[in-house]
């Protein structure tokens, strides 16, 4: 686990702006009345959006607003790692250096960092003030790996498939005030195949409105109890005739050896819960997003 | 054979088309949502179960029958659908895809699960890093909500509201009951079971929780039957999945396919093959950081299914297939892993909390060789001291690696010693072609 300590120096008091109000009406509409507590992460979030850190006071402010202990919010906020609880650099630069992206050379973007920037650590802010960096656990866009999340106060942004050439000019880009784009920083799209020997997701059919075409539900009951139940089994058009051709195909493949055994353990979970006040549904809530 | 663009479901997966209401319907979504509904819920976890779909988050439990487990009428607790969208298991990115570019699937298959489950409201919990995807996701509901095909009195005729709630950088809280807590607000720290959610989830009410990919394909599979999905992969192993490739492939990438796809396949076909050949691999890691490593000689015709990996000691886990060639130092790569989940224990359980941190120092001294020979079997030892003897399965996803690194490279870490007290070089890297 991490373990992580509120920042020495703390300012007097915080208050939220009007922006995050706003904000943080949004998020407070989402959970039932009594259930404030859930808009902590939300809400800290907003702090931190506003501030580039979560002090002290603001968890104060923060717990009166969710209705819970504050210690409960220092808990929280100690907890998740995303909660910078000290000042950090205008841009913090997020390294992600865990196994698929150390494959792919996360080494060299935090050398360029190390050299750039400086010492790592989130406080630790380079010779400008603008900078600072970390290194962080799975971002989750191993397939565009190496990557970079880059937090300011415009966003908090994926640029993949990094090289430390193409890093260090990202970071220049920055400290010149440029805005610089996001995304993979080759010319792919998202994470689609480069180098497919097969077409993948090109079939015109699948964009041409094809699947938009009223559908009759294959193995519908309702159809089925008709007495005069004439319908088609199939979907329309563009789907129609692949459930057949499906379900010949992939059957080579098919090993009886390898019987399905439905993973392990689980549940009769049947049991009575213990008596837990009810949650309110928040369905009667009117959503604004 | 390989799959067809006519049988995939994620469509617009590389985000090459809209991705907003109009371009979803175009391609497919919300067609026919309310006669799927109006088969009624019976109807529609009897298709999920014929289906034969597997969960797609890791554990491949059969979501028909997870669904089944909800009371099956509403007591005075109101039921809940929570997504598990804290995409974070290293090697793993394709509910990031989904969300960000085809988020109208995950809506309305949210709808329709919510109903077969008579839950009026579904939480999303997307991790707190998807900055972008959660913004694209509040987009595609805030359309729907206009659409009137989700909200009060929506033209569906079940009231339902869809919220995402966001996490802020706890790979734990993908484990179901942590990602509970973290959604009351508090740490993300596994709740031990029984109760199960579908008892008490969800403050204390029935809440089934699934993975965004397992919700997101179910109304293309009722739309054009459950056979047709059935129809690929293995018995026991249906269906389409989106498999993330990365690491030393010449060309990365996300794909779905049909299960039990032999791997050398997937690999070749679409990832451009393995850096310098397929004889250059060295190791494959198939599902997600917390199974074991498999080497080339088991690669080479093993199947990307539940039970074929299974047999082969490892698992299909997430489908998040990470490559490593000759060039890799699988030692450092599996220290580097060890180091992720001492990271990442919430700390509740006394052997997942200490194993991984003690797990992690002895790997990384044995990366540079600074071990006695048998350490390896007191790594071993400890490995199975923590698996099994925690609340939740980190435990277990943090000795599994250790354990599949020492089943399959033991002669790699013995050498290691020998050579750095012979003092010669610990590691030479095989540069790749």
């Amino acid at each position: 686990m991490s373990v992580r300590r509120l920042a020495a120096v703390q300012p007097d008091s915080f208050a939220f702006s009007k922006d995050s109000e706003a904000k943080i009406a949004f998020w407070m509409n989402k959970y039932p009345e009594e259930r404030k507590a859930s808009a902590v992460i939300p809400l800290l979030w907003i702090a931190q959006k506003q501030e580039g850190w979560v002090c002290e006071p603001a968890m104060r402010e923060i717990a009166a607003r969710c209705a819970m202990p504050y210690i409960r919010v220092y808990e929280v906020a100690t907890f998740y790692t995303m909660f910078n609880l000290e000042p950090v650099g205008e841009h913090l630069i997020q390294v992600c250096g865990t196994t698929p992206c150390w494959l792919r050379g996360a080494d060299g973007l935090k050398a360029v960092c190390e050299k750039r920037i400086g010492k790592k650590g989130r406080g630790n802010l380079s010779a400008d003030g603008k900078f600072s960096w970390e290194e962080v656990e799975c971002l989750g866009a191993c397939s565009n790996a190496p990557m970079v999340q880059i937090s300011n106060p415009y966003g908090d942004y994926y640029y993949e498939d990094l090289t430390p050439e193409a890093l260090e000019a990202i970071l220049n880009d920055l400290a010149a005030g440029k805005t610089v784009e996001t995304g993979p920083v080759t010319r792919r799209h998202c994470s689609e195949p480069t180098e497919a020997k097969v077409k993948v997701l090109e079939d015109a059919a699948l964009f041409d409105g094809s699947y938009a075409k009223p559908v009759t539900l294959p193995h519908s009951a309702r159809a089925a109890a008709k007495p005069d139940g004439d319908r088609k089994s199939k979907p329309a058009s563009g789907a129609a005739g692949s459930a057949k051709a499906a379900a010949e195909a992939p059957k080579k493949a098919r090993d009886t050896a390898a019987k399905a055994k439905p993973a392990a353990k689980k549940p009769a979970a049947k049991k009575p819960a213990a008596k837990k006040p009810a949650a309110k549904k928040p369905a009667a809530k009117k959503k604004d997003g | 054979m390989l799959l067809q663009d006519k049988d995939r479901i994620f469509t617009n997966l590389y985000g090459r088309h809209d991705w907003r209401l109009e371009g979803a319907r175009q391609r497919g979504c919300w067609n026919g949502t309310k006669e799927i509904l109006e088969e009624g819920r019976d109807w529609i976890i009897d298709q999920v179960k014929k289906s034969g779909l597997r969960g797609r988050g890791g554990a491949g439990f059969p979501t028909g029958l997870k669904w089944s487990f909800m009371p099956k009428e509403v007591g005075a607790r109101p039921h809940y659908l929570v997504v598990n969208a804290d995409e974070s298991e290293p090697g793993t990115c394709k509910d990031r895809e989904m969300m960000r570019n085809d988020p109208h699937h995950l809506i309305e298959g949210c709808l329709i699960a919510s109903f077969a489950m008579q839950a009026n409201a579904c939480y999303i919990y997307i991790r707190g890093e998807y900055v972008l995807e959660r913004e694209r996701l509040e987009a595609a509901i805030a359309e729907a909500y206009k659409a009137k095909l989700i909200g009060k009195n929506n033209i569906h005729g079940w009231d339902f509201d869809v919220f995402v709630h966001h996490g802020a950088g706890a790979y734990i809280c993908g484990e179901e009951t942590a990602l509970l807590e973290s959604l009351e607000g508090k740490k993300g720290q596994p709740r031990l079971k029984p109760p199960f959610p579908a008892g008490a989830g969800l403050y204390g009410c029935p809440t089934t929780v699934n993975n965004v990919e397992s919700i997101a394909v179910v109304p293309t599979i009722l739309r054009r039957g459950a056979d047709w999905f059935a129809g690929f992969g293995r018995e026991g192993n249906t269906g389409t999945k989106v498999f993330s490739i990365s690491g030393h492939v010449n060309a990365p990438c996300n794909v779905e396919e049909a299960m039990s796809i032999p791997l050398k396949t997937l690999l070749e076909q679409y990832a451009g093959g393995v850096r310098g050949g397929w004889d250059n691999l060295k190791a494959v890691i198939p599902g997600g950081s917390s199974v074991p490593l498999i080497p080339k000689e088991i690669c080479d015709d093993v199947l990307m299914d539940f039970d074929a990996l299974r047999d082969v000691k490892s698992g299909l886990g997430t489908a998040a297939v990470i490559v490593m060639d000759n060039s890799t130092d699988v030692v450092k790569a599996i220290a580097r892993i060890s180091y992720f989940y001492k990271h990442e224990s919430c700390g509740q359980c006394t052997p997942c909390r200490e194993g991984t941190g003690w797990m992690w120092r002895v790997l990384e001294r044995m990366a540079r060789g600074e071990a006695e020979i048998g350490e390896i079997d007191d790594l071993l030892d400890v490995a199975g001291q923590v698996e099994g003897h925690t609340i939740c399965a980190l435990g277990d996803a943090a000795a599994w690696p250790v354990q599949g690194l020492i089943r399959h490279f033991r002669h790699e870490i013995e050498d290691r010693i020998n050579n750095y007290r012979a003092g010669k070089p610990v590691f030479v890297p095989v540069a790749a072609e």
